[in-house]
């Protein structure tokens, strides 16, 4: 599949601002991240992972600097245009109750739907597409609350899948799951990108399992240094290293990954 | 739609019609149903007395009773999804206890100041106590919607919500001390809440404006069912959070406005039917629960008002009573079996 660029940022400062606040998380980004690869946000707890997250998808606007998505700039899109732009599965667990997984999934196509939010027959064909795709078929009648943290996941997925967006953010999906269900999560997400050719880019704290499904990785240091590059290109340069051996990172990870993948 | 919510909604409107005929029929006066049937569709030969009882007393209160229900219900439902918080109502932002502080200025101070009790007024007292508490109900939501935009969390917004009702409380707790003992008793009897208050020409205004209202608020069920996914989500899919949570806040804030306007506050309804609606039907869905809300609220303010006013309990008892003593164990039944079968799954 031919990987187009579909996200630009230049020299991006990210951080918040208001009333007599003014914090800086990381500035100095600048990098693509292409459609049809997984990217990988790696980096201490504190670095910026969910700012700099918050700032791609418009949530927090960027302090400096320039994000540009399809060859267009960020703050140019309507949120009702992002909406069929960007799709999003957040740390946020939300407190669903009463809303079978068919429905959640459903809530995907709000972008789509007409004022009273009724599915039509090509939305429900989205759905079921997404459905099957994400392999949770046979949960679709079944509560959302009654679901593991996993299964839940991946019903986000399935909302974000059924946005029909062509670029999908992951904040920490993997958090809270067994080691099997993180292996599972980044193997669709893996697929999602190489197959359906969407743009995946995702934080993580489980950088052994990111340096092996990843395409391309964005190590984010305390203190907002950013190292962008193939898990190989980090691995010869150094930068990887030195990541794993700062300070107050995940310390003595051990790394096995196959370098010829 | 599904088949079991088509039915349910025949069931509950059937239930409507059921309990606004038995509300026309029962009374300390017996009434035979023919007659009430008569009176109601044109027949002129009945018992002048009993007309006057049908149409000046009983039918002002059902339909009081019928509309009241179905607005708290809405505006409970509205309320319990913005918050995010079960325990939201129509009382949490304030807005009863605005309206409340409206009415204590009224009519505390009136004797006070006037010279004359307002409890003496009679027709025009009524009125101004209708205006008073719609003023004081609307500064309490200016100042809540004022918040709103200010605030970004919805805890920090419940949270002022809940002091200004304290603050409001507080401050008739000060007006009580000073007034005479005359208009305390008559704030007092307008806190009770009650469907029978309002009278034959107020019925037909207050139903129309809540005819007006319900219809509005339905147009929010999109907005509604993208904001149970939490403000991300829904953000994500395309909604301005915080347009919509004022425009929600304002709509169920009006609505509670309006209805305790003309009844005082009534309690319990408006937190308990959206739950009852949510058990019932099994979905969050407000497609489904904002036509559910409406209408299982009028159905239980009738059940309500029936069983207040039933033959022995002279006078009728305080609706507020009735609302929770019925709907409370019904409520906690209901819950209660719902858990249960969602364990046995």
């Amino acid at each position: 599949m031919s990987c187009i660029e579909t996200i630009r940022v230049e020299n991006l400062a990210i951080g918040y601002t208001g009333k007599n606040v003014y914090k800086r998380v990381a500035t100095g980004i600048s990098d693509t991240i292409r459609s049809g690869e997984l990217t990988c946000l790696l980096g201490p707890n504190g670095a910026g992972k969910s700012t700099l997250l918050r700032t791609l998808s418009a949530f927090l606007p960027p302090l400096e600097g320039k994000i540009s998505i399809l060859g267009k700039p960020l703050e140019e899109y309507s949120e009702k245009q992002l909406a069929r732009i960007i799709g999003v599965v957040l740390t946020e667990r939300s407190s669903i109750q009463n809303m079978t997984v068919d429905e959640l999934v459903g809530m995907g196509r709000s972008p789509y739907t007409g004022f009273w939010g009724r599915l039509s027959a090509e939305d429900r064909a989205q759905v079921d597409a997404a459905v099957e795709m994400v392999g949770i078929a046979p949960l679709r009648s079944r509560m959302v609350q009654t679901l593991s943290d996993g299964e839940r996941q991946k019903v986000m997925i399935a909302k974000a899948l059924a946005q029909e967006t062509p670029i999908i953010f992951l904040d920490e999906p993997t958090a809270f799951l067994d080691y099997p269900s993180k292996v599972e999560i980044l193997h669709l997400l893996y697929r999602l990108a190489h197959e359906e050719g969407k743009t995946v880019f995702l934080s993580t704290h489980d950088l052994e399992l990111a340096l092996q499904v990843a395409d391309r990785i964005w190590l984010m240091a305390e203190g907002g240094e950013l190292h962008t590059g193939t898990p190989e290109e980090l691995t010869r340069d150094g930068s990887l290293e030195r990541f794993i051996n700062l300070p107050d990172s995940e310390k003595r990870v051990r790394i096995h990954f196959d370098l010829n993948k | 739609m599904r088949r079991s919510v088509l039915t349910g909604m025949v069931l509950l409107v059937l239930s409507i019609l059921v309990f606004f005929f038995l509300n026309l029929l029962l009374g300390s006066v017996s009434i035979p149903a023919a007659s009430v049937w008569d009176i109601l569709f044109g027949g002129d030969g009945e018992n002048q007395i009993w007309r006057n009882i049908v149409m000046k007393s009983r039918l002002p209160q059902a339909v009081t009773a019928l509309v009241a229900g179905a607005g708290l219900s809405v505006a409970g439902l509205q309320m319990q999804t913005v918050f995010r918080n079960p325990l939201a109502g129509p009382s949490v932002l304030g807005v009863s206890s605005g309206a409340s502080l409206g009415v204590a200025f009224v009519v505390l101070l009136s004797g006070r100041l006037g010279g004359v009790a307002l409890s003496r007024l009679g027709y025009m007292g009524e009125i101004a106590m209708t205006v008073s508490a719609i003023i004081g109900a609307m500064a309490v939501m200016a100042l809540i919607v004022y918040v709103a935009q200010k605030v970004r969390g919805n805890v920090t917004l419940l949270i002022i919500g809940v002091m200004i009702g304290y603050v409001a409380t507080a401050i008739i707790g000060v007006l009580k001390f000073f007034s005479a003992e005359e208009d305390v008793r008559a704030y007092v009897v307008w806190g009770l809440g009650s469907f029978a208050r309002v009278s034959g020409g107020q019925v037909a205004t207050f139903a129309v404006i809540m005819a007006v209202l319900l219809p509005l608020s339905m147009l929010l069920v999109k907005t509604l069912n993208l904001l149970l996914l939490g403000d991300g989500y829904a953000r994500n899919l395309g909604l301005d959070v915080s347009r919509a949570r004022l425009a929600v806040i304002s709509c169920a804030g009006i609505l509670v406005a309006i209805v305790t306007a003309y009844c005082g506050p009534i309690t319990f309804l408006g937190l308990a039917v959206p739950h009852l609606c949510r058990a019932i039907f099994r979905t969050s869905d407000h497609r489904v629960l904002m036509p559910a809300s409406l209408l299982a609220g009028a159905s239980l303010a009738l059940l309500c008002n029936l069983i207040a006013r039933l033959p022995g309990f002279e006078g009728a008892l305080p609706v507020n009573s009735v609302t929770a003593l019925i709907g409370a164990p019904v409520v906690a039944v209901v819950l209660f079996r719902r858990r249960k079968e969602e364990t046995a799954e």
